[in-house]
């Protein structure tokens, strides 16, 4: 059955799946066995496999967040067997394959943990938080026409290639699931760092970083302590620099501007 | 609040006040052992004393020393509101947590590890700062107060030795985090320079802390009770004494 | 009816400047009396959100993913096409026209596709400004290349990420809006009806996807940027949630619904694995340019080869046939997306497929690695290649890729006018949602460009045009029509929850998707459609007695939403067999076997086709009625492509 390799065997696996109705009311883990996986599947094609099993029995499917399932909307966001989409580095939960796992195999899945985060129902968590963030600063003031030519500003290679590593953000909030202390520092610091290397983004550069972390604050997201697990997790490599361009940024910002409040 | 208050006590403002007590803290830890390596000099206690005698007395380190104690103040505030932040970021925990894969161990418990330095530091400043500065100690021969003496007797005791070494064995590890962490807090991360701050700061954990537990360890295992080498002692220390008296 | 496409009188060049000028404004101070819904918060949703806020109008913006940066615009890899000339290699407006026309088999509208060249260069302008990071030279200047086979350098791009990064710009100037103030966000919402009151679009009914609550929102304009209907394959390169359900609700209140089969199948597409797969992956179209095509010689290695008994690495070269090499001796791996696609097919068809499932040809990179070295290949492809093991966990340096033809973008969509309103006046579509610019096949790095396009620089134009006529009274949700197409969507909720059958939503689902697939996909016969028809109105029958979704509408309901969007797929099938029923000639996208010269390449028929075929939604059961829209061309010669 499997394309790459007909000699693969299908797995069966115990799940322990976090299963929650709805905000209001609190969850706990279900088991569930799956049977036939094939090494081939991708993670989320083993759940689709799960909740086909668990519609035709008349149970209500596992329901979790995916859209894309290459890797880049952000959208799945699995806590797998203790770690932000699951054990396979620089990976998002859709991008990991089962061939990861052996038979025999007990997964743990469980929703990113974060006050910040609450859960939707079962391992569907509501991120708007970062969009909020996003929205507090997180952008160039410019409206539609106007925009001089695209090579009236000369960016060197080096500044523009380091603006985009950490515009590669996905959003999908592994960081903050990964830290110990619930931390959003990663995210905003990709937004931060992307727009402050930018020409186009330092004309509103003190403004955005004061915004953007006051918004963070209010989320209710803990502080950086530096450990470098959402670093370590984050399936598009946003590196622990973009941290420190933000605290810096951050504190020349708070330093030189002059906002009163 | 003001700009200012809103700055420090925001998630990166109450981060910096940490890093920045925390490296006045490491240039103070600089100078404690720096002074305190008179304990080896062989005169019985005369140079550590009138170290000490100094560091009580002189106008201009009284001065300073309100600073450290500011400086262990807000470090262990912050630190204790940062916790209580990060807390309440996440009040429902995992049921699997492998942070293990992720980062490392020291980094993960800033705060056990702070708490432990915490507990020696109130035993620390009881047995050795409070007893100079406000008990009666004997005189030494320069009728200066003889710490030493205090210092020797402590250090002949195995449970405030045990003590002592692993609190240096905690400062060690929080420094391990703690020095390369600061400078990323303040924004000093630079491809350039970040191997050079993160192999120094490694180095300054592991010479501090060895350097201060070195000296109950030293009493303990190789001099009597005054503090004077015993025959046991590996001869290199013999050798040592005599070179520096 | 006779469709107006508005299209201005005059020269080419100059159409879009003088309906800039004709068309009507909205005083400024009015403009925060109108309040217009945007549908969908992609790159043409997001862009034109943002630019009608800024303008001063009142925007509501929907989506049903969780944020408006998940949109599948994200997972564009290529480009942007601009017409620029940064490289001076000879483009041009009238260039980037022409290839776009061409490229889409004349069966596009030459005014718009006019206009989308010239806009192109302000989108550039655009992104840049809001700090969107585009390669760029050691010089600091933007950084192109050539794509698709274009023979100008004219594609701006951000590595493999262009769509992410474009999306994420426009994304950011819609969270601007939105602390501002002047767009309301609605998350998680999906919209699940048009209210049309007095024949004009007033409105739409959302289900919220966590609470499960019907709502119902009032406005003065509604903008439809929902994306393409790809996923009516079931397989396809498309995102999971993405669906035809707005667009065509819309088409079931009179949206007239354009050149449904014009699909386009992209050739070098990750093969299915299994059953299980639910979605397939591209690989750049890049890779044609190193990689040989090719399949074993005969039915019997190839049989060896799907058993395991053979590795491909250990096939002679006598017994390969790099097919298209020697079909197309001139253009050989690079033939266009088409071609090689059904190429492909036609091999898989002769039973020498390879790959455990026999659908799938391999491109091989063993000699671009002899003729320079394994690290030249990874610098060039290493990260796709990388992609590649991760998803098949075997490696292309060492054996080759095994990769088959995807569905990947439709051209179809709401029939629009010069404006972009469709038939339903008040209601507009942009984007991939739209039919507009594309003709019977899209060129690479062209879907980014229209959707900004459309977004950022011609809504905000010919919206106006629309909202000068209509009195700045406040629109409300009072009419009847609102509560009778929520009643509607309600009861429709209620009848997926009723049923209570036995077959799952992704079990209908891959039904449909198989029989689209087997006689509407690349390649087509009137017998085959025609079979495709009695089945899928069977499909549709056996859904609504046998669906099974368990759970209430009041919830978070997955397999609810999912079957909704199942019930629309299935009949936009219909329409679409209908439509490549109806068109009976080859073109672009759209291959119908009877229709081929002698060597079975496609062969168009201008004389009785050169016509956009709208179709007039008549009511439950009824046939669909055909209108045309005659396209005219000025300023190209129709010409037959040949690449022998």
């Amino acid at each position: 059955m499997a394309g790459s390799n007909p000699n693969a065997k299908p797995m069966n696996l115990t799940l322990k799946v976090w299963r929650q109705p709805n905000r209001q009311t609190e969850g706990r883990i279900v088991d569930y066995q799956v049977k036939g996986i094939s090494p081939d599947m991708s993670f989320l094609e083993m759940l689709d496999v799960l909740n086909e099993d668990l519609l035709h029995s008349g149970q209500d499917p596992v329901a979790f967040d995916h859209d894309c399932r290459e890797g880049i909307c952000g959208s799945c966001d699995l806590f797998i067997n203790g770690r932000s989409h699951g054990p396979e580095k620089g990976t998002t939960t859709c991008q990991l394959h089962m061939r990861k796992f052996s038979d025999g195999d007990t997964i743990t899945i469980e929703p990113w943990r974060a006050n910040a985060f609450p859960v939707n129902k079962d391992l569907s968590v509501d991120r708007s938080a970062f969009d909020r963030i996003i929205q507090a600063g997180g952008y160039v003031s410019v409206n539609t026409g106007g925009a001089p030519d695209g090579n009236e500003i000369p960016i060197p290679k080096e500044i523009a290639d380091r603006a985009f590593e950490a515009a590669t953000c996905i959003g999908c909030g592994a960081c903050v699931a990964a830290c110990k202390n619930a931390s959003a520092m990663l995210f905003v610091s990709a937004k931060v760092s992307q727009l402050a290397l930018l020409p186009q983004g330092q004309v509103e550069a003190k403004t955005r970083v004061e915004n953007m972390v006051a918004q963070m604050d209010i989320e209710g997201f803990g502080a950086c302590s530096n450990i470098g697990s959402c670093a370590a997790e984050c399936p598009v490599g946003i590196s622990l620099e973009n941290i420190a361009i933000l605290n810096r940024e951050f504190l020349t910002a708070k330093a030189t501007s002059n906002h009163l409040a | 609040m003001n700009w200012f208050t809103k700055t420090f006590t925001s998630s990166i403002g109450r981060k910096i006040i940490m890093s920045l007590t925390g490296l006045f803290l490491c240039t103070f830890l600089v100078v404690h052992l720096i002074g305190n390596l008179q304990l080896f000099k062989h005169d019985d206690g005369v140079a550590f004393n009138t170290y000490s005698h100094f560091m009580g007395t002189n106008p201009v380190i009284r001065t300073i020393e309100w600073g450290l104690v500011l400086g262990f103040g807000f470090h262990i505030y912050e630190a204790l509101m940062l916790t209580l932040r990060n807390k309440k970021a996440r009040s429902h925990g995992y049921a699997q947590w492998e942070a293990k894969q992720n980062s490392e161990w020291t980094s993960r418990n800033m705060g056990i590890l702070g708490s432990i330095i915490l507990v020696f530091l109130i035993v620390h400043l009881y047995n050795f700062f409070w007893r100079a500065r406000f008990g009666t100690l004997d005189q030494d021969i320069n009728h200066n107060d003889d710490l030493y003496r205090v210092v020797v007797t402590s250090f002949h005791q195995w449970w405030y030795v045990a003590l002592y070494v692993a609190a240096q064995a905690s400062l060690g590890y929080h420094l391990w985090h703690g020095f390369r962490s600061g400078f990323q807090t303040l924004g000093l991360n630079h491809r350039k320079y970040m191997p050079i701050i993160k192999n120094f700061g490694y180095a300054f954990a592991v010479i501090v802390s060895a350097g201060f537990a070195s000296m109950p360890l030293y009493f303990l295992l190789f001099t009597n009770e005054q503090g004077a080498l015993t025959s046991s002692a590996p001869a290199v220390l013999h050798q040592l004494a005599l070179a520096f008296n | 009816m006779t469709l107006n496409s508005k299209a201005p009188e005059g020269p080419l060049a100059e159409k879009w400047d003088k309906h800039k000028f004709n068309v009507k404004l909205v005083n400024p101070a009015n403009k925060r009396k109108y309040d217009v819904i945007v549908v969908g918060t992609g790159l043409a949703g997001a862009s034109a959100a943002a630019s009608l806020a800024e303008l001063g109008y009142n925007v509501k913006a929907f989506t049903y993913h969780d944020s408006p940066r998940r949109a599948h615009s994200i997972a564009a890899q290529g480009g942007i096409n601009a017409a620029k000339n940064y490289q001076n290699d000879g483009d041009s407006v009238f260039r980037l026209f022409y290839d776009t026309i061409k490229g889409g088999d004349y069966r596009a509208r030459e005014a718009n596709v006019y206009r989308l060249a010239q806009v192109s260069v302000n989108i550039i302008d655009q992104c840049v400004a809001q700090g969107v990071p585009f390669a760029r030279e050691y010089g600091g200047l933007l950084a192109n290349r050539s794509f698709g086979g274009a023979q100008v350098s004219r594609t701006f791009y951000a590595r493999g990420q262009t769509g992410q990064q474009l999306l994420l710009g426009a994304y950011s100037a819609l969270s601007r809006q939105i602390a501002y103030g002047k767009v309301k966000m609605y998350t998680r919402s999906e919209m699940l009806d048009v209210v049309v009151v007095d024949g004009h679009a007033r409105g739409i009914v959302t289900r919220n996807l966590i609470t499960g609550e019907t709502q119902t929102h009032a406005a003065h304009a509604v903008v439809l940027a929902t994306g393409g209907y790809g996923n009516v394959f079931y397989l396809s390169t498309n995102a999971m949630y993405c669906n035809v359900t707005a667009p065509w609700r819309a088409h079931k209140k009179g949206a007239f619904f354009a050149n449904p089969c014009f699909t386009q199948i992209h050739p070098t597409c990750i093969p299915v694995s299994g059953d299980y797969q639910s979605k397939l992956t591209l690989m750049s179209e890049s890779l044609r340019n190193d990689g040989r095509v090719w399949v074993p010689k005969t039915k019997e290695m190839a049989e060896r080869v799907r058993k395991g008994e053979v590795k491909p690495q250990d096939i002679q070269e006598d017994d390969r046939d790099y097919f298209l090499e020697r079909k197309y001796p001139a253009f050989g791996n690079l033939v266009p997306r088409d071609v090689a696609s059904r190429n492909a097919k036609m091999m898989c068809d002769e039973g020498r497929g390879v790959g455990s499932s026999g659908l799938a040809v391999y491109l091989d990179f063993a000699d671009v690695i002899k003729r320079t070295s394994a690290e030249a290949v990874s610098q060039k492809y290493g990260n796709l290649f990388e992609m590649y093991e991760k998803i098949t966990d075997e490696n292309p340096y060492q054996m080759p890729m095994r990769i088959y033809p995807a569905v990947h973008y439709t051209m179809g969509g709401l029939w629009v006018d010069y404006n972009l309103q469709t038939t339903i006046p008040g209601l507009y579509a942009t984007g991939e949602c739209n039919f507009s610019d594309h003709g019977a096949n899209r060129l690479g790095a062209s879907a980014l460009m229209q959707g900004l396009a459309d977004g950022y620089f011609v809504i905000p134009y010919t919206i106006g045009d629309y909202l000068a006529n209509t009195p700045p009274k406040p629109v409300t949700t009072d009419h009847p029509a609102f509560a009778e197409a929520k009643a509607g969507v309600q009861a429709r909720v209620e009848q997926l929850l009723s049923i209570k059958g036995n077959r799952t939503p992704d079990e209908f689902h891959k039904a449909l998707g198989h029989l689209m697939w087997e006689y509407c996909g690349m390649a087509r016969n009137a017998e085959g459609l025609k079979y495709a028809k009695a089945e899928i109105a069977k499909l549709r029958k056996e859904f609504w007695q046998d669906v099974k979704v368990v759970g209430t509408g009041e919830e978070m309901n997955q397999a609810l939403e999912k079957a909704g969007r199942v019930a629309d797929f299935i009949e936009l099938g219909e329409l679409m067999v209908d439509d490549a029923l109806n068109r009976n000639e080859s073109c672009g996208g759209h291959f119908r076997e009877e229709y081929a010269t002698e060597d079975g390449e496609a062969k168009r028929d201008d004389e009785n086709y050169a016509y956009v075929a709208a179709w007039e939604y008549m009511g439950e059961n009824q046939p669909e009625r055909l209108n045309k829209e005659e396209l005219v061309f000025e300023n190209v010669k129709l010409t037959q492509r040949s690449y022998k």
